[in-house]
């Protein structure tokens, strides 16, 4: 099922204009943090808790740390997290919702309950659990979101190699020979690759929800990194300082929106079916 | 008396690729008491045609040119003021009786609600004027059939269902899209009897569009053929069946089953019709016209009458003498 | 199954009602088994999960001084069961699980049962309110979407909904609780009711409910000013999905044959949405507000950890903070027979509602 456009390109719709703009705006801070940032990011040599002033445009932290130069920096842990996020739920629920697609059977049942059921636990208890066990670093609190996105991702799969096994030009492949390994790498992957990536998008967005979400909790990035999550829940501590917790809020919010933005053009552009596919 | 009067009606629907004209400067009259049948291959424009009457064409499409109802531009009226003459003077019964019906609320409410508002009349009066249309479209025990859900009836039993529904306000024109298409071979001469019946009973005037030039034969006064969004032919019921003038109706006619069992081939058209946007230059139809000319891919065929009531759209007009 | 009854054909109006709940007892029993195998499934994922990891909670529970003396460590390995084997511990636990018992809390040291009905009405009471904010807002901002399409309320709405389920929850609850609150002190702050003011006499543990039950209205206003703030933040997500879901499905019925025979009717067009779209629309809508009503209860983790809501988050917090198997495997396993409960309802209702479903 290839990515059919339904009205002109998706790409220039203004939802997905706003959406790809605002995560240039975020790679380019991430890429150019050093040069762009005005403060180092970990430096504590200002006063602590100013207001949003001319030198520190949105004002410092309870240890004196710029906000600004630590928005900046935190985009370098959340975009690359939120991508790294999305491609191992990809590898994981493809290879669960492929197998399960592709043998059906008792392989099916198995592999699409224990997908059903980890739909059932509640995300974030889930999440918080395998985090606080593992110990609270972001790197178990990236394992606990792949944890609990990637059953979406198998479902998606499964449904999309199921109607696409009996396809004619499937059986053609099958018959000349093609191994089983062969028929789902090469002749099943390009049909399947559009619809996983939109989930994809739409999908990053949500983690990167989660896992910052983690962060807040003291479950994800620990101090003194500058992810957002980890920075709101420093301005929580502090609420009357609005401006400590406020701005990586809305960092956080511009780069879901974005990716959202993007996922969603993309849905609607792609075939009513796997559109539907995608909703459920 | 006309009571319809159709010119330059264009139809333009919006494709994944742009807007497309699925139907095109077609013109045509309907009388008090006529059946006219509009026949074409699916995706000749015919249901549109339907549609752009109605005004109820799919999302972003719209109809221009004028159709005169009664003496008023139908798509010159307020949305409103339209409002008032649909499922009143004009109605339409649907291709599919298991699916134009609501599935979740009881016919009493379906066949009455439209005759409700704009009639005004009591709740009563309604629910006896309901048991009569049953009557009328011969559903056995219109009682027990008003508090029941359309699940509970044959598919046949529902396009009757449809009709009375249709028929409830007393329309001057019914407009029947494939109304037996859905339905068994047995039950279709049902509903082609009924319709015959209230054309005679209520002078209804009735269009009735089909892909099936035989449901026809028995049924219509006239016959319109249409091709890719144009008329191509049209006249009264026995010139179009048994002197068809233009290649592509004569296509259709010799692609018709015959009763006899002669064990002959049935003939087709070769290729496809044409994708809606991708209309061919000139008489649409000439890459599947074996008399095709030259001048066919140039220019916009325009209306050659054959006699008072019989017209092609062909510059060719190869068959004149054959 | 009224119009059945009532029609003269008494004998196959009783065959048919018969077959309708033959076969409906045998899709409730089905949903039923259903449910409890997946509850096993849960029971066995939170146990697995919490076996698999490294994590030791002696070590987390005991401290470093207690650490250091196998005694007294295996004597709180002991008390816990943690000394068996994994098998026999999880089937312990789901022996003791079937049998309402779900351990006790080594935060707490309490029976972990015990705890959540303690904080558990708290969360529901919250995510009831914003199921009923999000059905009531979503559905109609859903529905003005769809019936305006691609014109200008659409678009708003639609860019709308996609901010409702960007937004961070844990940020949203700060933003709300600092401008209505602390800038403009609208609302009461953090907890459920003002600091040491009294609690209604205990019924549901629902406090709005309790209050007015007994007649105590003034507590109950006070709980319903503390409600508010939160309700409305675990909120947001659930209105931006369902307006969205709500205009997809509106849409899907729009194009529906039996809409253009209403249209075809010339009835106006308030009186087709209200009788032919609103409600097939309901009825696809109740399917995702009982699964939305389960993400509200997980999603009430952050908001809770905000405003100090003493619920069912808080209590997951603090547990996973101290690494406590019991606390967290029992909240998992509350949330999410919730959540299953709410899909065997919602199929259930489904069923009931649409004809079509119900004789099949």
């Amino acid at each position: 099922m290839k990515i059919s456009i339904s009205k002109g390109s998706p790409w220039r719709q203004p939802l997905a204009i706003v959406g790809i703009s605002v995560l240039l705006f975020w790679i380019i801070l991430a890429i150019f943090a050093p040069l762009i940032s005005p403060f180092d990011p970990l430096a504590q040599d200002s006063d602590a808790l100013l207001n949003p002033n001319h030198l520190h445009w949105l004002g410092t932290d309870s240890v004196g740390r710029d906000i600004l130069s630590r928005i900046i920096y935190g985009a370098r842990i959340s975009l690359p997290l939120a991508i790294l996020l999305v491609f191992l739920s990809i590898i994981v629920g493809s290879i669960i919702g492929g197998l399960a697609g592709y043998f059906g059977g008792w392989v099916d049942s198995v592999l699409m309950r224990f997908a059903d059921i980890v739909l059932a636990f509640p995300g974030i208890i889930l999440a918080m659990a395998v985090s606080a066990a593992l110990g609270p670093q972001l790197r178990n609190a990236v394992l606990a979101v792949v944890l609990v996105a990637w059953p979406t991702y198998a479902r998606l799969v499964r449904s999309l190699i199921l109607s696409s096994k009996d396809s004619d030009y499937v059986t053609a492949s099958r018959l000349l020979g093609s191994s089983t390994r062969r028929t789902l790498l090469v002749d099943l992957r390009p049909n399947i690759s559009g619809s996983v990536l939109v989930l994809g998008a739409l999908e990053a967005g949500n983690g990167l929800l989660l896992l910052s979400g983690l962060s807040f909790l003291g479950l994800g990035a620990q101090p003194p990194s500058a992810e957002w999550g980890a920075m709101v829940s420093a301005g929580a501590n502090n609420f009357e300082k609005w401006w400590i917790g406020i701005f990586p809020g809305i960092a956080i919010l511009t780069a879901v929106l974005a990716f959202n933005f993007i996922g969603d053009t993309l849905r609607d552009a792609l075939d009513p079916r796997t559109a539907k596919a995608l909703r459920n | 008396m006309t009571l319809l009067n159709v010119e330059n009606l264009s139809v333009t629907l919006a494709t994944s690729s742009g807007s497309a004209q699925a139907v095109r400067n077609l013109a045509f009259n309907l009388d008090i008491g006529e059946i006219l049948g509009i026949a074409g291959e699916s995706g000749s424009g015919k249901t549109m045609t339907a549609l752009g009457l109605m005004r109820l064409l799919p999302h972003k499409g719209f109809a221009t040119g004028s159709i005169l109802f009664d003496g008023k531009n139908l798509l010159a009226e307020s949305n409103k003021a339209y409002r008032d003459i649909r499922g009143n003077q004009i109605s339409m019964i649907f291709q599919d009786p298991m699916t134009s019906l609501h599935p979740m609320i009881k016919i009493e409410t379906q066949l009455t609600e439209h005759i409700r508002h704009h009639k005004k009349i009591s709740q009563e009066a309604a629910h006896i004027r309901a048991l009569e249309l049953l009557n009328t479209v011969k559903i056995p025990d219109p009682a027990s059939a008003l508090e029941a859900m359309p699940k509970q009836f044959s598919g046949g039993m529902r396009q009757r269902i449809a009709i009375a529904v249709a028929l409830a306000c007393d329309p001057k024109l019914l407009i029947a899209d494939e109304p037996t298409t859905a339905l068994d071979v047995t039950v279709q001469a049902g509903i082609l009897r009924l319709l015959d019946q209230l054309r005679r009973e209520k002078n209804l005037a009735v269009m009735v569009i089909t892909h099936d030039l035989g449901v026809l034969s028995s049924l219509t006064d006239r016959i319109m053929i249409m091709y890719a969004g144009s008329e191509v032919e049209s006249g009264l019921t026995s010139d179009i069946l048994k002197n068809p003038r233009h290649p592509y109706t004569k296509g259709l006619i010799s692609a018709l089953p015959t009763s006899d069992l002669s064990g002959k081939t049935l003939k087709t058209i070769e290729g496809m019709p044409p994708e809606l946007g991708k209309i061919p230059s000139g008489c649409a139809f000439h890459p599947r016209c074996s008399y095709s000319r030259d001048p066919c891919a140039l220019e916009i065929p325009q209306a050659v009458q054959i006699s008072a009531k019989h017209r092609i759209f062909c510059p060719v007009n190869p068959l004149v003498n054959s | 199954m009224q119009q059945i009854k009532k029609s003269k054909n008494l004998t196959l109006a009783g065959y048919l009602s018969a077959k309708v709940s033959s076969s409906f007892a045998k899709f409730i029993y089905k949903r039923v088994a259903i449910g409890l195998l997946m509850m096993i499934g849960i029971t066995f994922i939170a146990f697995a999960v919490t076996q698999v990891v490294p994590g030791d909670p002696a070590a987390v529970n005991l401290g470093q001084s207690a650490m250091s003396n196998p005694e007294i460590v295996a004597r709180w390995r002991a008390e816990y069961g943690l000394d068996k084997p994994v098998p026999e511990q999880y089937a312990r636990y789901i022996t003791k699980v079937l049998h309402g018992d779900l351990g006790v809390s080594q935060h707490s040291r309490r029976p972990v049962s015990q705890d959540l009905a303690e904080y558990f009405p708290a969360t529901i009471e919250i995510a009831l309110v914003a199921i009923i904010f999000s059905i009531l807002i979503g559905f109609s901002l859903g529905i003005i979407s769809a019936m305006t399409r691609d014109r200008l309320p659409d678009q708003l709405i639609r860019v709308l909904s996609l901010t409702g389920v960007s937004m961070p929850t844990f940020w949203t609850s700060l933003v709300v609780f600092y401008i209505f609150f602390f800038k403009l002190g609208w609302f009461p702050g953090t907890g459920r009711l003002d600091p040491g003011g009294d609690e209604p006499i205990h019924l549901t543990g629902l406090y709005t409910i309790d209050a007015l039950v007994h007649g105590q209205f003034s507590i109950a206003w006070i709980a319903l000013k503390h409600l508010a703030l939160p309700a409305i933040v675990l909120a947001t997500y659930t209105i931006g999905v369902l307006t969205r879901f709500t205009r997809a499905s509106v849409l899907e019925i729009l194009g529906n044959d039996y809409v253009r025979s209403a249209r075809a009717k010339g009835l106006p067009e308030w009186l087709v949405i209200k009788r032919h779209v609103l409600r097939p629309a309901l009825l696809s809508i109740i399917t995702v507000a009982g699964v939305a009503f389960g993400g509200l209860l997980s999603g009430s983790v952050l908001v809770e950890n905000v405003f100090s809501w003493p619920g069912l988050g808080q209590y997951a917090f603090k547990s996973a903070i101290a690494l406590d198997l019991p606390g967290i495997m029992g909240v998992s396993i509350v949330v999410a027979g919730v959540f299953i409960l709410m899909n065997l309802i919602v199929d259930i209702l489904y069923r009931v509602i649409d004809p079509n479903l119900r004789s099949e």
